[in-house]
Order: structure tokens, then C-alpha cells, then sequence
């Protein structure tokens, strides 16, 4: 379990990381935190020539804000939106979807823009940053930036709209009122797993946004905006059967263990949400 | 939070010969493990942190497929002399255990696969580099052509008559099969109650936190292939080495380093430890290999799985008739060495009735070829897996006659009057009240209150649990045991030896092992107990064949009844030694010498153990010419005064919540009540148990490895292969009583193994506790939540 042998660069800025993407041939891999990199590398999965680090460039590191939003820099670790060390685009929803995602040693280390690159279907920040509307920044090889909204960006289990010259910058979250509120409920076999299943609720009344997501299925998260609706209108949690309803038929070919424990889920962040309030 | 684990103790003391009440560091003292200073402090060595010059590290080439012809191996020109194969090792002998048990059919595994592969993850190819990396790198490039073979992946196929043959000169796939042929007519007769069942415990890989790893290199001085490796035995596996590599002992010495956990996986002769110092004889030059979590978890998956069928015969109070039994045991491909691959079939039939009071017993074994790696005895050896299907089923009458569970086993249970009791299967129960221990159990977590809770949190929709499980521990059982399980290899008597320094300190030398389990802590205390020396004057010198005494090592939970018995002899002796000494130097006679504080007493006048050792080594002037020549270096051989063991027994009881919506399991309690006789060292003995109990809970709930139907492993990382973490144990809670055994030193029984024994039984018996009004049971290891809300769900379906 020793990767292949590969160059390690460290670049000082994102000019220069960008311009190692376009300067080769060479298999390159950027690498962030490590943490999902790191065992692909061991088990010889991933065998890049090149890795080019992001993890210290500055300009992955910032927050930026405006009115309306908030910008994460790509290579801010789980461990500081855990410590509430970053502004809140919502209170406290970051800092308790980053307390949920594996141990500390591994959150000390691994970033918000890896996870989303990395596009496991269980993991947390795809699905969280889902039903919070969010988009991500992405810079391409050439220097350009698009963004794209977070509903668009997987396009399937560990594929993504970022290719592999781009580099993922940040992520700019929506600003919520005082009165938004969220459920976030993650089913796992212990602590610190990936999840079995995930369901997120967020709604915001001066916004007029709810949106309900589940995670942890088969792909990229999905979103329910009639459950959304529904949840906002009636300020109560679905029944069984109507979510059942919609999750047959939003993602027909669930097994029903999986079908069963989405339920759960979003019953639980419902309930959470509506009693936070 | 910090998490405090609460430890009762209910002692008597008892005077026993060496029992002085005065030595601060001898048996029954709180003593801090010596061996911790360096193992917390990043000061251990393990196989890992050796240096030698021009070392060489291997990787293998390993089966990417389940079974078929190895046709052959293609090695790239420019790897030629870094590649080795079977062709290569043409001198090494296969591992081929044999046993004395009628109808049994020895395997033979070659170190690097030869003609055929049985599981994935064989060795088929050692490749060595500078860098493990490098030496992965050259594994890479070795192609193998492999002819598949339809593969084996269970026991029930593999059993069928028309299934393909693993071995091929054998006439079936069947290592092994066993009756126990007990009169169940009484039985049948007189039942009200008859209950059936199917049990299954899950495939596991045992996860010492070291793997395992092997370095070898030759001694040109001593003509020695010296062999430093992760093991328990050392002794054993200088004589396998020796063995399958055709040299004399002489020419082989074993050290086993700083060893991190070993748990039964390293018990046995490695086909890695053959390949490599193969290799290291041939190159002349030292080759390491350390194992790595995925081949662990791929070629490491040789535990624990069982299949039961099972019937219980009880009258309507719940007494137990009989028991009629069919046990599979899914061995794996081959049988290792020395315990063979019939071990955990013997000790599965011999123990299913285990503490209960059972007339009637009938018991069939198979241990069945797989298409998995081989069988190895993991801490509790079979017992975790009869216990499981013994506590369910006395459960499941207890349900059928409506009693209490605890009310049904306590009185099933051997009672403490007819100690020593020889049960059904003929095991010689030493000592104890297994009775006490669920008494104990159910006062603690309080059984009626409990009941009460239970049915008031129903009615709000929360479903709690409480599950017992009860076992007996065969420890430190000997010769006639061992060669009864008609095993090459039997353990005799074992021996220590116990020394003054030249500077008046002790060192003990012992040829058994300590791989975290704190030996080396505790067999100091036996010396300190009968030198009255304290222990930090004491040094322990374990596991290097070129210095200590023979010892078959540490397996059986026989450590510190063996070891400790023998260092116990020893020092003994060098204790009359030493006062023959001090007679000399005290001008008295001596049978007037005591021993106090490290120093020897007549009267008031008194020397301390460094003048004696001064005078015999260095100032043999000082001494009379009559002197006792024989000095004061003891060697003593040792075994109990029976080798059918002495049998520590528990209860487990563990409260649960289970989460009907999601099949989560948590604890609410989780409490031992213990008897392991002597215990030299409380606070090692509560280590041993938390630990146990916690593998035992990766058992019940997380462990299991999983195989496609083409036999391709399906969980070799961690993030599949789920263990227990801290926050998934309970907060267990422990209680002990001392029945010392009549026949040991001491009185000192095993305790190593036995706490992994219960909990899977007194974890399902929670569960199915808390599910019984969903009329959900289940029977299967582990208890994941996903087979759990699979069974409520079914359970809920129309249909
Ligand atoms: C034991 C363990 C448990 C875990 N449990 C969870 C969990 O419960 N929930 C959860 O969500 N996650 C979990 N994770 C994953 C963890 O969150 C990782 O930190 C995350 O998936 C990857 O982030 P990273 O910064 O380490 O990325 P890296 O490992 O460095 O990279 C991951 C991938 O993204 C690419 N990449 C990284 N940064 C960029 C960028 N800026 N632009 C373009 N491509 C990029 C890399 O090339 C690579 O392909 C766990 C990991 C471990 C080891």
C-alpha cells in the first residue's frame, strides 16, 4: 500500500498552479487535504505523475463577503468551520454538518473543496451545500472562472463539472435571514463514518426559500421541491407515505432499507428544524 | 466527558505460601505497567522500527482470484534476482499440520503458491527493493496466469457432494468431521419445549493494531538465521522455521520484538516468515516485510465463522434436557501450523454445553474447505461463537416458557456445590460459582426496575433490552488437552528463569511472550512476591529464543498460569538460594534467614541482595568453602497439578436501546461480574477485560467480512471492514470475585480471552429482548443495523 512514485510540487500562488495545469502532459492530481487523495494514492488507484498541492495557496484560503453572500476559499479545512472560526452564512449549519464528518485527525486536514472534488456520494458537504443553494467558483487552466450552482455541479458518484485542468476556488453560499432555520440529519454505523443516509432541510421565510435534499443515494444529492414546498406551507413534518411517494418517484430503484432510512432522515431534520424555531 | 470505568472489587484474601501482604509490587498489587513507558511513548520496537545495514524490504505478489491453476509466473528480465517464486523455494517445505484425530486430511500450503491458489490474497511471488514502494512497484510488473477453478465461497456448498475439490487428492472438502454421540432419548421423551434454530457468526479479521512483519538475516558469526518477527510464540516458530526450511535449530533464532497485539493471529508459523528468511538466506542480506492493513484484511480474514443448527430439549420450567447440535466451521483453505485447521471444531463441540448443567448432548462437526485464507484461533477460539448460540437458545426457551431469562440460566447453570463438576462433554470445571456470577449480574443492573422502564418506554414507542451471556473459560489447559485435539505440537512443562544480578537486582528470562497483554509486568510481580524486591529492580527478558528457556508461548490465556507458575518456582527457589547465601555472610543457619524489603534478615542484623550477589560473583572470597555451588541463576520447568485447565467463568449483561427506525443499537449499561481466581494484577486484569469485551462487541454488532460470489473480498479497507470505535462502547462496568483454583500456583487462572467471549450473546439477547414485541429475533452476527431494521421491516410487511 505505497503510492507510485510521483512529484510533489507546492505552488505559491493560483496563477502558478494553473499554469502547471496547462504547461504538461503529465498525469497531474491536485491534492488539498489529503484525506480522500491519500488512500487513493496507497491503494494505487490514483497514479498521478505530478501532484500539484493547493492547500497552502492563499487564494483558497479566504472568506470573502458581500451583502447577499459569503465566499469560502476551496482549501478551508472542516476544522475551522467546526470551531466557528469562519463567518455564518446560517446559523450554526456548518459548523454542525464540518462536526459530523469523520474524526478530528481527519477534519484538522481536510477541506471544504476536496470533498466536494472528491464527490463521494455520502459525504456531507455535497449534500449540505445543496440544500443550502450554494454555488461553486471553478478556474480553469487558462485563468478563467465560471460558476455553477451546486444542483449542477455532480454529475455522478466521483464526477463532477470540474475538469481535471480546473481548479475549484471557493464556494459562495446565500446569506439567511435571522429566521431561516435547518435540519440536518445523517444516519451512520458509528461515529465519524460515512453516512448511510442524509437528509437536509432549509428554509427561509423573508427568502421564501425551503428546500428539501437527500443524500447518501447512489449519485448526486437529490432535491425534492415538492417536499420542500410542502414542509414551508404546512410547517409539520411528511408523513411516511408522501415522502415515500416522492422518493419513489425522484429515485425509483432505491433499495428499501436505503428508501426507509432517507425517510428517517428527513423526518428527524424536519422535526429538529421545526423545534428549533 | 471523561469516561471513568467503575471497578468493584469483592476480594477475600487468602493466605496463600508466598502470600506476605507486605510487598508493595508482588500478586494482587495495583502495579502500573512497566512496559507502557515505552510502548505510549513512541520508544517500542516493533518489527517496523528495526535498522540494519542493506536492508532489503518485500512486497508480495499476492492471488487476485479465489481458486485455480497457477499456470505461471512471468518475471520481467531486469527482476530476475528480485523476484522469487515456489519454483525459486524448490527446498522449502509445505506447511502441512498433521493430526492424530481419525479421518482428519492435512493440507499443504506452500509459502509461495505452487500448481494452484485457494484464496485471495495467496503468496505467490516475494519481491524485494531498497523500499517497500519500490518493491511494490516490481510486484507490478510480475504477471501471473491463473487457470480459474469454479470457487468455494461457503461451507454449504463446499460441503455438497457434487461441489469441486479443493484439495484434489482428497475425496470431499472436509478437513473434519466429529460426533459426539450423547443419549438424547431422556430427551426427547420428557421435553415440553423444543426449540429449533439456525445461528451464524460472521467471517472476521482479527486487527491487531501491528500486523504482522518478519525480518530475517544471517548471522555469518554464529552460522544463525536470525529471525526477528511478530509473534507469540517465538519458541514454536523457531522450530516451524527450522522445520520447512530443513536446518537444524541450532542454525535459527527467533526474537519477537515489541509485538502490538496478537489476539491468536500470531500463534502460528507465517507462510511470510518461511518466504523471507528464504530469501535472507540466499541473498545474505536482511529482508523485512511488514504486513499492511489491506493484506490483512484480505489475507487476514480467517476467523470466527461458524454455522449452527440447533435443537434444545427443556421441560416447561426451562431446565435444559438436551441439546442436539450440528456445527459447520468455515476453515478456509488450509490447516496452520501447529494448531491445525480442527482446533475450532474440537473446541466448539467440546465447549457448546459450556457452564450448563446438561445430561443429554449430541454434537456433529464439520470443518469445511473454503476458498478463504486458513484458519486461526482468535481470542476465545470457538467460544465466542458456542457461547452465542448457547445464550440464545436459553433465551429463546426462557421466551417459550415465559420465565425470566436470567431466572432460566441461573438455574440451568452448574451450581458452585458440585464443584469440581465434570460436565457432559468431560471437562474437569475446577472451581467456581457460576451461579453467583448472574445473581451478581442481575442485582447490578437491576432486573425488576428494569422491566418497569422497559414497559413504561414501550407505551412511548422506545424499545429497551437487556441480554445475558454466561461462559466458562477453559485456561492454561496442557499436555493430555492438546494432544486429545491430536495437534504435532503439545505444550509440556514450561519454564523461567529467575536470577540475582550482580548488583543484587532480578531478571527474569522467559521464553513466553508479551504483546501488550502486560506479561511482563505481571510475572515481575510473582518475583517481587517471593523475593520482596521491588519491581522496578526487576527486569524481564522475553521472547528471544537465543536467551530465554523454552516456552511454547503465549496462546490458551496460559500466560500467567504457565509463565507466572514457573517464574513463581524459580524465584521460589532462588529465594531458599539466597538465604543459603546470607547464612553464610549472616554467620547463622539458614532456616533463620527471612526475606524483607529486598534484604535478607536473622535477627536484627541483615544484608541486603547486593552484598550477597556481590559475594558470590565478585568477592567469592568472602564466602565459606561449603558453599551451595549452584549459584544464583534458577531454571524451573512448571505446570499445573492437572492439564485439564482451570476455568475462569463471567457473566455479561448488557442493556440496550434499539432504534426501530434506523436498526441502531446503544448502550444504556453494560456490566461483568468476573471470577478468574488470582488476580495477580487488578489493573491489568480490568485492561484485559475492556479490551476482550470490546472485540467482543466489534463481534456482535460491526465485524464481518464480506465476499462477492466469486470469493473476492469485499472489505479491505477500514471504511468497510467496520470496528468499534470509543464512542461505540458502553461504559462497562466491573465487578470481581477471587475463587482461586486448587490447582495452580497462586491459585491463578486465565483471564486473557475471556471477556471477547460473551458479549455477542448478551448483546443479541438484548436486542431480540427489546424487539420481541415487533416479533422480530435475530440470530446472525454481526447485528448491523441494516439487518436489523431488515428484519423489522419484514416483520411490519402485510404478508
Ligand atoms: C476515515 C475517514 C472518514 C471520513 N468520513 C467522512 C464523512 O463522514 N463525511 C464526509 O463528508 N467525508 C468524510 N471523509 C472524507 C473527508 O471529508 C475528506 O477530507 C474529503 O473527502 C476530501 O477533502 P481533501 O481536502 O482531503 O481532498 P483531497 O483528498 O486532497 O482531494 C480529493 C479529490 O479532490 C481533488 N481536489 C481537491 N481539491 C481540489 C481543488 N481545489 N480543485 C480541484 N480538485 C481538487 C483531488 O484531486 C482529489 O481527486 C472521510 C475521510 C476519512 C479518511
Amino acid at each position: 500500500m505505497k503510492p507510485v512514485d510521483f512529484q510533489f510540487t507546492q505552488p505559491a500562488t493560483l496563477a502558478e498552479a494553473t499554469q502547471m495545469l496547462r504547461d504538461t502532459n503529465e498525469e497531474i492530481k491536485i491534492m488539498s487535504g489529503g484525506q480522500s487523495l491519500g488512500p487513493m494514492l496507497n491503494l494505487r488507484l490514483a497514479r498521478p505523475e505530478k501532484i500539484v498541492s493547493v492547500s497552502g495557496l492563499s487564494e483558497l484560503r479566504e472568506v470573502n463577503q458581500g451583502e447577499d453572500f459569503i465566499e469560502f476559499g476551496a482549501a478551508l479545512r472542516h476544522a475551522e468551520f467546526e470551531d466557528g472560526a469562519l463567518l455564518e452564512p446560517i446559523s450554526g449549519m456548518m459548523r454542525h454538518v464540518a462536526s459530523g464528518i469523520a474524526y478530528r485527525a481527519v477534519r484538522n486536514r481536510g477541506t471544504i473543496g476536496g470533498s466536494l472534488c472528491h464527490a463521494d456520494p455520502a459525504a456531507d458537504w455535497i449534500t449540505a451545500l445543496t440544500a443550502l443553494g450554494a454555488s461553486v467558483r471553478i478556474v480553469s487552466a487558462q485563468g478563467d472562472t465560471r460558476d455553477i450552482d451546486m444542483t449542477r455541479f455532480m454529475h455522478g458518484a466521483y464526477r463532477t463539472e470540474v475538469n481535471s485542468d480546473e481548479i475549484l476556488k471557493s464556494v459562495i453560499l446565500p446569506r439567511y435571514s435571522s429566521s431561516a432555520v435547518w435540519g440536518y440529519y445523517k444516519t451512520c454505523r458509528k461515529v465519524g463514518e460515512f453516512a448511510d443516509a442524509i437528509a437536509a432541510w432549509v428554509a427561509d421565510r423573508e427568502k421564501r426559500y425551503s428546500r428539501v435534499v437527500f443524500g447518501s443515494t447512489a449519485g448526486a444529492p437529490i432535491v425534492s421541491v415538492l417536499l420542500g414546498r410542502q414542509i414551508a406551507v404546512t410547517g409539520e413534518v411528511p408523513s411516511n407515505e408522501v415522502i415515500k411517494a416522492e422518493l419513489a418517484r425522484l429515485a425509483p430503484d432505491l433499495d428499501p432499507v436505503k428508501q426507509h432510512l432517507l425517510i428517517v432522515s428527513l423526518q428527524r431534520c424536519t422535526k429538529q428544524a421545526l423545534n428549533h424555531d | 466527558m471523561l469516561h471513568v470505568f467503575e471497578v468493584y472489587v469483592k476480594t477475600d484474601k487468602q493466605n496463600l505460601p508466598g502470600w506476605s501482604g507486605e510487598v508493595k509490587t508482588g500478586i494482587g498489587a495495583c502495579v502500573t505497567r512497566k512496559e507502557d513507558a515505552r510502548l505510549l511513548s513512541g520508544h517500542a520496537k516493533f518489527v517496523g522500527d528495526l535498522k540494519f545495514p542493506r536492508l532489503l524490504e518485500a512486497a508480495y505478489v499476492r492471488s487476485p482470484l479465489a481458486h485455480g491453476h497457477l499456470k505461471s509466473v512471468t518475471i520481467p528480465e531486469e527482476y530476475k534476482n528480485k523476484v522469487f517464486t515456489a519454483w525459486d523455494l524448490a527446498e522449502v517445505l509445505p506447511i502441512r499440520p498433521e493430526s492424530t484425530l481419525p479421518g482428519y486430511k492435512a493440507s499443504e500450503q506452500y509459502p509461495l503458491a505452487k500448481d494452484k491458489v485457494r484464496f485471495v490474497g495467496e503468496c505467490i511471488a516475494i519481491c524485494v527493493a531498497p523500499t517497500r514502494a519500490e518493491a511494490e512497484d516490481i510486484a507490478e510488473q510480475v504477471v501471473v496466469d491463473i487457470d480459474p477453478l469454479p470457487p468455494l465461497v461457503n461451507a454449504s456448498d463446499a460441503k455438497s457432494h457434487d461441489a469441486p475439490r479443493l484439495h484434489e487428492d482428497w475425496d470431499d472438502n472436509l478437513f473434519l468431521t466429529t460426533a459426539f454421540d450423547g443419549d438424547l432419548a431422556f430427551a426427547e421423551k420428557n421435553a415440553t419445549v423444543v426449540i429449533e434454530r439456525e445461528y451464524k457468526t460472521a467471517r472476521q479479521c482479527m486487527n491487531p493494531l501491528e500486523g504482522k512483519g518478519t525480518l530475517s538475516y544471517w548471522d555469518e558469526k554464529a552460522g544463525q538465521l536470525v529471525v526477528y518477527t511478530s509473534t507469540q510464540v517465538p519458541h514454536l516458530i523457531r522450530t516451524g522455521i527450522a522445520q520447512h526450511l530443513q536446518m537444524d535449530q541450532g542454525q535459527v533464532r527467533v526474537i519477537a520484538p515489541d509485538v502490538g497485539g496478537g489476539f491468536g493471529y500470531k500463534c502460528v508459523l507465517q507462510p511470510e516468515e518461511l518466504s523471507v528468511s528464504w530469501v535472507a538466506r540466499k541473498l545474505k542480506r536482511p529482508v523485512r516485510w511488514v504486513e499492511d492493513r489491506r493484506e490483512h484484511l484480505v489475507a487476514g480474514a480467517n476467523t470466527r465463522q461458524h454455522h449452527y443448527t440447533l435443537k434444545a430439549y427443556a421441560d416447561d420450567r426451562g431446565k435444559l434436557l438436551g441439546i442436539d447440535a450440528e456445527i459447520t466451521v468455515d476453515v478456509g483453505a488450509y490447516s496452520v501450523w501447529p494448531f491445525t485447521a480442527c482446533l475450532e471444531a474440537a473446541q466448539a463441540g467440546g465447549n457448546l454445553p459450556g457452564p450448563y448443567a446438561l445430561e443429554g448432548y449430541r454434537c456433529k462437526t464439520y470443518s469445511v474447505a473454503t476458498n478463504k485464507p486458513g484458519f486461526t484461533p482468535y481470542r476465545g477460539v470457538a467460544r465466542p461463537g458456542v457461547c452465542f448460540a448457547m445464550e440464545l437458545t436459553i433465551d429463546a426457551i426462557a421466551r417459550a416458557v415465559d420465565r425470566e431469562p436470567a431466572d432460566v440460566r441461573r438455574e440451568n447453570l452448574v451450581p458452585g456445590s458440585a464443584m469440581p463438576y465434570t460436565n457432559v462433554t468431560g471437562k474437569f470445571y475446577d472451581s467456581g460459582d457460576y451461579q453467583r456470577s448472574v445473581s451478581e449480574a442481575t442485582q447490578a443492573i437491576g432486573l425488576e426496575a428494569f422491566r418497569e422502564r422497559q414497559k413504561e418506554a414501550r407505551v412511548h414507542g422506545r424499545f429497551l433490552g437487556l441480554g445475558f451471556g454466561t461462559f466458562t473459560e477453559q485456561s492454561a489447559h496442557g499436555t493430555k488437552v492438546f494432544a486429545s485435539w491430536g495437534l504435532p505440537l503439545v505444550p509440556g512443562y514450561e519454564q523461567a528463569m529467575v536470577k540475582l544480578t550482580p548488583s543484587g537486582s532480578v531478571e527474569i528470562r522467559s521464553g513466553n511472550h508479551s504483546f501488550g497483554q502486560g506479561l511482563e509486568t505481571a510475572i515481575g510481580q510473582v518475583a517481587s512476591e517471593w523475593l520482596t524486591v521491588d519491581i522496578s529492580k526487576i527486569s524481564v527478558l522475553m521472547g528471544d529464543t537465543g536467551m530465554t528457556p523454552y516456552s511454547t508461548g503465549a496462546y490458551a490465556s496460559r500466560g500467567m498460569v504457565m509463565a507466572g507458575g514457573a517464574v513463581s518456582k524459580a524465584a521460589e527457589e532462588l529465594a531458599t538460594r539466597i538465604k543459603i547465601h546470607a547464612s553464610h555472610l549472616l554467620q547463622c543457619k539458614a532456616e533463620d534467614v527471612i526475606l524483607k524489603d529486598g534484604e535478607a534478615w536473622s535477627g536484627v542484623a541483615s544484608v541486603d541482595f547486593a552484598d550477597i550477589a556481590r559475594a558470590w560473583y565478585l568477592r567469592p572470597d568472602q564466602l565459606d568453602e561449603e558453599v551451595d555451588t549452584a549459584g544464583l541463576e534458577v531454571t524451573q520447568g512448571y505446570k499445573p497439578d492437572i492439564d485439564t485447565g482451570v476455568f475462569t467463568y463471567a457473566t455479561h449483561a448488557a442493556v440496550v436501546e434499539v432504534d426501530p427506525d434506523t436498526g441502531q443499537v446503544s448502550f444504556e449499561d453494560y456490566y461483568v461480574f468476573e471470577d478468574c481466581g488470582r488476580r495477580v494484577n487488578p489493573l491489568i486484569l480490568e485492561g484485559q477485560t475492556y479490551g476482550g469485551a470490546a472485540q467482543g462487541i466489534g463481534t456482535a454488532l460491526f465485524e464481518e467480512v464480506l465476499y462477492d460470489p466469486s470469493g473476492q473480498p469485499l472489505t479491505s479497507t477500514l471504511a468497510d471492514y467496520v470496528l468499534p470505535g470509543a464512542a461505540e462502547l458502553p461504559h462497562f462496568r466491573l465487578e470481581h470475585t477471587e475463587t482461586l483454583s486448587p490447582y495452580t500456583r497462586h491459585g491463578i487462572k486465565g483471564v486473557g480471552e475471556g471477556a471477547a467471549i460473551a458479549p455477542s450473546g448478551a448483546v443479541l439477547n438484548a436486542i431480540n429482548d427489546a424487539l420481541e414485541p415487533l416479533g422480530v429475533e435475530i440470530n446472525e452476527l454481526p447485528a448491523t443495523p441494516h439487518k436489523i431494521l431488515s428484519a423489522i421491516m419484514v416483520a411490519n410487511s402485510p404478508e
